[in-house]
């Protein structure tokens, strides 16, 4: 009897606090909105955030026993490496290469599919296949045709050319740049394209009745339109090819020809060693750059995303 | 008579304008054609090329992957040969790779327990706070999304740090959880799937509010299903994305019994190249069968992804 009593006033109780809290309905929502987010943000505290502080700890000290704060010197030191300034010179020129060619080549292919062609689908199909190949396919057929006895080689021999050792010389550049552009192109051209088909109809009609021409259309409305996905595809075209080492690390293994030696390689190495101090530095270092440029882009969509709402 | 002339000039450029139009529509679909056989090759090359004679494989591209020189009595030419019509077609390969040498069958179970778990929990993690950044959004959420977009950019050779220092202090290093751990709290589902969620009508969830709903009761039976195209969609690209590591196994897993198809395809050497074509077919089937049945979905996912902000 008693504990009934008791379980009652509990009860009564809470209908209290409940009714006080009903009071601020819309905190107590926006705190259950937190709740929802909680187990990812605990996660990616504990497996991202956290570490990377330690991270930028361990950046700074010479070594984890004795922690000695050393200033800037693990960053000068990774700097002055042989290896990590041809990585990076290597990933840069990668990157400026294949970026702009991934996006002008998606762009046109997305044009080309939007304008009428039969089996739309089946080629919006077939230039999306290469998403779902798994990487250590692609890298079999590409060494079958770039190998120094490969089939490229074979057909240049047919128009007398000399051979090419595609992987193993200045020319492995190419490869991977082709490598890329077949991976990522079609992932682009869906972006092209319905960023294309979202632009307003009317526009481009009134636009054809002005007697603009196609060229002129296709800059003046369609690029201005698409500006924000231009730099959303810029931004994944360059996050992706930071993803081409997975391809030329199963081609080529740990230490390739040195022009095919990327930033990626360098950590991958520095792994193995389990310098944390250069590791560390390193690291630091491409996040201050990819964030730098993640920001530069950030803020250039927001300008010309801006230009055309108004 | 002015008039006359002026119309007859003007349905010829008309008629001209349609031929032209013609001719380019033949041309554009040829290049397309062309393209998009060009896209398709290393797939069609892998599977005609399973289905041939193990020897048959030795002799055309053995001279690639001999690394060392063998007394065997097998014939290898000097020169790749391209073929893609086997000599005689035969499920031999199959037949070794399936029955007789289970260290592929093992390494391809290491490729599903990595990334079934790692798509299933990612998705549920991420539907949770996905509905959380989508309702109530203030500064610190936006601040707090910002920041998963970033991490969501970096680069594998940034994160790994992080992760490699977590999986040494939790124990987990060379356990398939080193790999699974951070793989649940990627952001980029929740980058995605956050996208899909604001795009519901705010009407809908004001109405069931009206009726009474709490907030798991919107999130469970309003919001979830209204996404499940989204779901479904960034699925598909989570298990691309992870059927595919490299990177991930390589720096925490130091065991390769324990690594994934996708790195162990890549060390085939020069004795076992014969089966290399059935395995990677073997390896290609369940994202083939992914994309054929889901690729609307896929493509709706990547169109969604346009523009970084919500």
């Amino acid at each position: 009897m008693k504990l009934l009593n008791i379980f009652k006033k509990q009860n009564i109780d809470k209908g209290k606090i409940l009714k006080k809290k009903k009071l601020t309905a819309n905190e107590r929502k926006s705190l259950i909105s937190w709740l929802f987010l909680l187990p990812s943000l605990i996660g990616v505290f504990i497996f991202f955030v956290a570490p990377f502080c330690v991270v930028i700890y361990y950046s700074f000290i010479n070594n984890p026993i004795q922690k000695v704060f050393v200033g800037l010197s693990n960053y000068i030191n990774v700097w002055n490496n042989d290896a990590f300034r041809p990585a990076a010179m290597n990933t840069l020129k990668f990157s400026l290469t294949a970026v702009p060619l991934a996006v002008v080549f998606s762009l046109f292919l997305a044009a080309v599919m939007e304008s009428r062609i039969p089996f739309k689908s089946y080629f919006r199909s077939f230039f999306l296949s290469p998403l779902m190949v798994p990487t250590a396919s692609i890298v079999l057929i590409w060494q079958v045709m770039f190998n120094y006895n490969g089939i490229v080689n074979k057909f240049l021999m047919i128009f007398d050319q000399g051979k090419i050792d595609w992987l193993k010389s200045d020319q492995a550049h190419i490869v991977i740049v082709l490598l890329f552009l077949w991976k990522n192109l079609g992932y682009n051209m869906i972006l092209f394209m319905s960023a294309l088909s979202s632009i307003p109809k009317d526009l481009l009609e009134v636009a054809a009745l002005e007697n603009a021409n196609k060229l002129q259309i296709f800059w003046y409305i369609k690029v201005r339109y698409m500006s924000s996905t231009i730099l959303f595809v810029t931004i994944m075209s360059l996050i992706n090819s930071f993803k081409v080492f997975r391809e030329v690390y199963l081609m080529t293994g740990d230490y390739p020809y040195r022009s095919m030696y990327m930033l990626q390689h360098f950590m991958n190495n520095t792994f193995a060693s389990l310098d944390y101090q250069k590791l560390s530095s390193a690291a630091i270092i491409m996040f201050i750059v990819v964030s730098v440029l993640v920001y530069f882009m950030y803020r250039l969509e927001d300008r010309y995303g801006k230009d055309i709402e108004g | 008579m002015e008039n006359v002339i002026q119309r007859k000039y003007f349905e010829k450029l008309h008629k001209r304008k349609e031929m032209s139009d013609k001719t380019k529509t033949a041309l554009v679909t040829i290049a397309a054609i062309v393209f998009a056989l060009i896209f398709l090759m290393p797939i069609i090359l892998t599977i005609s090329n399973s289905f041939m004679e193990p020897t048959e494989i030795q002799s055309n591209y053995g001279s690639i992957f001999e690394t060392t020189e063998k007394g065997g009595k097998t014939f290898v030419s000097k020169t790749v040969n391209l073929k893609l019509i086997p000599d005689m077609v035969t499920f031999s390969q199959y037949y070794i790779v399936l029955f007789k040498s289970p260290e592929y069958l093992l390494k391809f179970w290491n490729s599903v327990i990595y990334t079934v778990p790692i798509v299933v929990v990612q998705l549920m993690i991420a539907t949770l706070a996905s509905y959380g950044f989508s309702r109530y959004s203030g500064k610190i959420k936006s601040a707090l999304f910002f920041g998963y977009i970033t991490l969501m950019l970096m680069p594998y050779q940034v994160t790994l740090v992080p992760n490699f220092l977590v999986s040494k202090w939790l124990g987990t290093y060379d356990t398939m959880w080193a790999i699974l751990l951070p793989g649940f709290f990627s952001p980029f589902a929740v980058f995605l799937l956050t996208k899909f969620m604001k795009r519901i009508p705010k009407e809908v969830i004001e109405a069931a509010a009206i009726d009474g709903a709490g907030e798991w009761y919107v999130f469970s039976k309003i919001c979830t299903p209204l996404c499940k195209g989204g779901i479904a969609s960034i699925a598909i690209l989570l298990f691309f994305d992870y059927w595919n590591m490299v990177e991930q196994p390589l720096i925490l897993l130091s065991n390769s019994d324990m690594h994934p198809l996708s790195v162990f395809l890549s060390k085939i050497n020069a004795g076992e190249i014969s089966l290399a074509f059935a395995v990677a077919v073997i390896y290609l089937v369940p994202p083939l069968l992914i994309f054929l049945y889901g690729e609307d979905y896929l493509v709706e996912g990547i169109s969604y992804q346009g523009g970084i902000k919500g």
